[in-house]
């Protein structure tokens, strides 16, 4: 998304400087690092304020560590899936969705750009739309949840008795990019639909917050129903189930460990989708 | 009293005009609950012997807990009412002969009511029709569901009670916003909304269950399935009113001392 051409895209009124402007304005990679650190750097104008929203984002995410604590308290397993591997599931998933949330919360916050008209100005931009708005938010408060979903993250390798392989550690990685993928993809899914509807869709939500949610557990406990939809219509059990099932020793066959690099697919019509969005966008006039 | 009813009624009315916006809401509670129920149904499958509650009351619970999710979730706030005090508008309602305590409460009450009252019926139409352990069963019996309903209110008092505590907090901390991500960030946990209240361990369960968190949402969903009776749920109603009491009396008494040294700097 961030090279060179994609910066001065759709703006004609630019192209005949564009070659002038190359040299003279910096790249988009450079802009979107410039974007990050003047929100960091206003963030910690107000430190104590920060402090709060990390701890905030941190205690929240460890309640719902403590209910899988709780619940396995009680149960020694679920459907098969033992204590610390539903953990390494639910940091897998809690890694990928944190990564996407903290640098793709531009998007989550999108609707309220169209209706301000926030999104005007950014048009008026020789830029990519598309990373001025990811350059919009940066959310580093939830970092404290990254270092969490680490922490369980390690201790479900410790103690979850795979035996590691060169394959295994690369089908991990597939994971937790595929995983940052898909949530990015949602994300601006529900950016693109605030393009025709102004207000935020909250059944999206469903999607996003409800998979990370939901997706503490593998989703194979949940039947083949909720398996078939998150195979087929939102490819989640691609990036946490199948591949789990090979990092566990269940299944063998090698395509699981690149599974998880199809929601780089999914990332195409989602793409799709913002662009047919853009074209048809009407300010809201305010 | 008759100033705060007005408000009440002026908030209920308001409330009830956001009709899409509960459609949406309803979408994603149905996913949500049916979500929650096979988890809980796969947790049940593997060890039932384990399991604290039956399945029928697993459903009841969850689809109260999501019909009902406006009215009881302790993490939602009014924003009106939390920006009141950074925005400046709380040099208005200085001006008028009331109490600010009371009158937000009578707010938070209807916007509360008014959200519930357009989610909570087609949620529970969809989810009595649905087939038995997915499905929502009937009350245990006509006491149960009396005492649903007198729980309910009661649960809902206390949850109104305790978000103005983040309010009010808002009087010395200039932003509420703090308050609300700390006590947002536990209270799912502590009200018994991430996992049920029957299936924290022993010991975390028993302290859990006289904090006021429980007296929320916990009592009446575990009363109208007939999980929560006897002595237990005498006991449990008593600590609701004994805690709608105490954040009662102390928000109120927040609130006085705030009042006068509030100082408004314009805006």
């Amino acid at each position: 998304m961030e090279n060179g051409r994609s910066a001065f895209h759709g703006r004609s009124a630019f192209h005949g400087r564009s070659e002038f402007q190359e040299k003279t304005v910096i790249g988009p990679i450079q802009l979107y690092t410039h974007y990050i650190s003047v929100i960091v750097r206003s963030k910690m104008q107000y430190k104590k304020s920060f402090f709060l929203y990390s701890l905030g984002m941190f205690l929240t995410s460890f309640c719902v560590f403590l209910s899988i604590y709780f619940m396995f308290q009680r149960f020694s397993q679920v459907k098969g899936f033992t204590y610390q591997e539903v953990l390494l599931c639910h940091a897998i998933v809690l890694m990928g969705f944190t990564l996407a949330e903290i640098y793709a919360r531009g998007f989550d916050c999108f609707s309220g750009m169209v209706r301000s008209g926030e999104f005007d100005r950014i048009l008026l931009r020789p830029r990519s739309a598309l990373l001025q708005v990811l350059g919009s938010r940066f959310e580093l408060g939830r970092v404290s949840r990254l270092l969490q979903a680490a922490v369980i993250f390690t201790y479900g390798i410790c103690s979850s008795n795979i035996h590691w392989t060169l394959r295994k550690v690369f089908t991990v990685v597939c994971m937790l990019m595929g995983c940052c993928a898909l949530f990015s993809g949602l994300f601006l899914i529900y950016a693109a639909l605030s393009f025709f509807t102004l207000e935020g869709l909250e059944f999206m939500n469903i999607f996003t917050y409800g998979l990370n949610e939901h997706g503490k557990y593998p989703m194979g406990i949940y039947g083949n129903v909720i398996l078939w939809i998150t195979t087929f219509i939102v490819p989640f059990a691609p990036v946490q189930y199948y591949p789990l099932l090979y990092l566990l020793d269940r299944r063998q066959e090698l395509y699981l460990s690149f599974l998880p690099l199809t929601s780089f697919l999914f990332l195409v019509p989602c793409y799709m989708l913002w662009r047919f969005g853009m074209k048809h966008y009407q300010s809201s006039g305010s | 009293m008759k100033k705060y009813i007005s408000f009440f009624r002026l908030r209920l009315v308001m409330g009830l005009q956001y009709r899409a916006a509960a459609l949406g809401g309803v979408v994603t509670q149905f996913f949500w609950g049916f979500m929650e129920i096979i988890a809980l149904r796969a947790f049940y499958e593997s060890d039932p012997a384990a399991y604290p509650m039956t399945l029928d009351e697993t459903s009841s619970y969850i689809w109260l807990q999501q019909a009902f999710l406006v009215l009881l979730s302790a993490r939602t706030f009014d924003g009106e009412i939390l920006n009141a005090i950074q925005s400046g508008n709380i040099a208005y309602e200085f001006c008028r002969p009331i109490h600010i305590y009371d009158m937000w409460f009578a707010k938070s009450t209807a916007t509360r009511l008014s959200g519930a009252w357009l989610r909570c019926i087609p949620v529970l139409m969809v989810v009595f029709l649905l087939p038995k352990p997915y499905g929502m069963s009937a009350p245990a019996d006509l006491l149960h569901f009396v005492l649903f309903v007198v729980t309910l209110i009661l649960g809902l008092l206390v949850v109104v009670a305790f978000s103005m505590l983040v309010y009010v907090s808002g009087f010395y901390t200039l932003s509420t916003d703090g308050a609300k991500i700390l006590t947002g960030a536990v209270v799912d946990l502590f009200t018994g909304h991430l996992i049920p209240l029957p299936f924290f361990p022993e010991g975390v369960r028993q302290v859990l269950e006289v904090l006021p968190f429980a007296a929320m949402q916990n009592v009446p969903l575990r009363v109208y399935s007939g999980n929560l009776a006897g002595a237990e749920l005498y006991r449990a109603i008593i600590l609701q009113i004994f805690w709608l009491a105490v954040l009662t009396a102390g928000g109120k008494m927040l609130c006085r001392h705030a009042e006068k040294k509030v100082i408004v700097h314009g805006g």
